[in-house]
């Protein structure tokens, strides 16, 4: 995107009291992280731009600032949402996802391997990436049980449209704790989290 | 002369953004927190403030509490158990006049638990989070001064030194001897400080329901133990970790299974023990039980309200 230009009647709003909404969303994403497989609601999200949906908008306009580093998804490079995320995030964008703080992917079919973002350090592992994948809905998939820390028993989720090997990623993901990303999927104005302490077991598989 | 006019609760006009500290810094602590509840027990570092109060009376827990805290939230603060304590009292009213939360003693109903030193009597549910005010986060710091080791012992998971310290323990007094700050290891990785609770007070961390935050505010760490997390207290198989018993009961509540204060009364030697958590000791009072002391004017002390403002 050439960088000086920034089209600002084009740029939709963002939150409309960031105080409270950003302390709203950031409680239901912290009981989500903290209860993995628990799925939250935004609803009252503001309408993000074409590309983005309303969970994957809030959180970053919750979670993201200059001090973030983010990797976007090549699909939003020069969209709408790109500036969208420029101008009321202020982040500074990557395309090294070793060097992100975030990461939103939104073209599921050409998504990245986790291990593709930065996995930590072995004494700062909370340096790694927290990867964000917009889904098309967070049920209707095929269903997982996901057992670890925050879960009492076993919880079962359903995420639909995942890429191909998903569920492989996130076991070596989970193998190699300390190590590893922390996953947001998120689903029209839904969310749940999926940190690297989370064992997933597919159903009958 | 004219008397200034207080601003009102709610104005938009107020002399701080809301719940004290700005935006930006709520956020970095925010993300600190996210990571926190990802590697359970692990210390995350982060940008610690200046707070209107002096390191050691809760900077770090204050600091979670306003990064979390939302208008909805029923708030409590407690000191060493009790909610009546000049601590406890300052930062209770703190967010009630920044954060336009209300406040309340009642450990059932409240979502958010800022704790000095204490877990409540009563269990913890879903839906409430408890905040630690951490003084000294590193478990390892009394036997390791460098952080650069320290931090490398946690990253490779190197904790021989820490059970050699309990070996010495064994070997001069005979038992384990620390009875609060006592060390647990988290999902069986990190070996985490719980905050100066009393040991009494650690079995109730595991499994409990709750979000657990703990707030470093001069050492500049965040930890957090999600809820139903696995969390042990280190010992040894001839010397199993044991909670501290009384052979009293509370003096005014009977209690005979909650953390008892002694108190001395006079300077003959009087004392009496009480529940620390002054208010499972109230809720048991109103609800009738009887201690051997009960009617004695500290009794009626206890059930003190805050004075409205």
């Amino acid at each position: 995107m050439s960088v000086a230009t920034l089209d600002l009647s084009r740029i939709a709003p963002a939150f409309t009291d960031p105080v409270r909404e950003s302390q709203a969303v950031f409680r239901e994403v912290m009981e989500c992280m903290a209860r993995p497989g628990r799925i939250t609601r935004f609803d009252r999200a503001p309408q993000a731009p074409t590309g983005l949906e309303k969970a994957a908008g809030a959180v970053a306009l919750t979670l993201f600032d200059f001090e973030t580093l983010v990797w976007l998804d090549p699909a939003l490079a020069d969209s709408g949402a790109e500036a969208w995320i420029r101008f009321h995030c202020g982040c500074p964008l990557t395309t090294a996802g070793q060097e992100s703080a975030f990461a939103l992917v939104t073209d599921l079919a050409k998504a990245p391997n986790l291990a593709a973002f930065n996995q930590g350090d072995a004494k700062y592992p909370d340096r790694s990436t927290t990867v964000i994948l917009q889904l098309p809905s967070l049920d209707g998939g095929p269903t997982v049980t996901l057992s670890g820390p925050g879960i009492q028993t076993t919880t079962d989720i359903a995420p639909q449209g995942l890429p191909q090997d998903f569920w492989t990623q996130i076991e070596t993901n989970q193998a190699q704790f300390q190590f590893g990303v922390d996953v947001l999927l998120v689903a029209g104005d839904q969310l749940l989290a999926l940190p690297r302490t989370t064992t997933a077991q597919i159903k009958g598989g | 002369m004219s008397t200034p006019v207080p601003a009102r609760a709610n104005a938009p006009e107020r002399y701080y953004n809301y719940a004290y500290l700005d935006e930006q810094t709520k956020r970095m602590i925010r993300r600190s927190i996210l990571k926190a509840l990802a590697i359970p027990g692990y210390q995350v570092p982060f940008g610690s403030r200046e707070m209107p109060v002096p390191y050691g009376w809760g900077t770090g827990g204050i600091q979670l509490t306003a990064a979390i805290i939302g208008p909805d939230d029923v708030y409590k603060c407690i000191d060493q158990g009790a909610d009546d304590t000049t601590n406890a009292v300052s930062i209770r009213r703190f967010f009630a006049n920044v954060a336009d939360v209300a406040t309340t003693e009642d450990t059932g109903e409240a979502t958010i638990i800022q704790t000095r030193h204490r877990i409540p009597e009563k269990p913890l549910k879903e839906g409430q989070v408890l905040i630690y005010q951490v003084p000294q986060p590193e478990p390892l710091r009394g036997l390791e001064a460098r952080e650069t080791e320290t931090r490398a012992m946690h990253a490779y998971e190197e904790y021989g030194l820490q059970y050699v310290s309990l070996y010495e323990n064994v070997s001069t007094y005979g038992r384990i001897a620390a009875t609060a700050g006592y060390p647990v290891m988290v999902e069986e990785r990190y070996l985490m400080s719980p905050s100066p609770i009393p040991k009494f007070d650690n079995p109730k961390m595991a499994k409990n329901e709750a979000v657990m935050l703990f707030g470093a505010g001069r050492e500049k760490r965040i930890y957090a133990v999600p809820p139903f997390t696995r969390v042990r207290s280190l010992d040894f198989e001839d010397y199993p970790f044991e909670t501290q018993t009384w052979e009293e009961t509370c003096a005014l509540c009977g209690a005979k299974d909650s953390y008892l204060d002694e108190v001395i009364l006079d300077d003959a030697g009087d004392k009496m023990f009480v529940c620390s958590d002054s208010h499972h000791c109230a809720e048991r009072r109103a609800a009738g039980h009887v201690g051997p002391m009960a009617g004695h004017s500290l009794d009626q002390d206890a059930a003190l309200k805050e004075p409205a403002q």
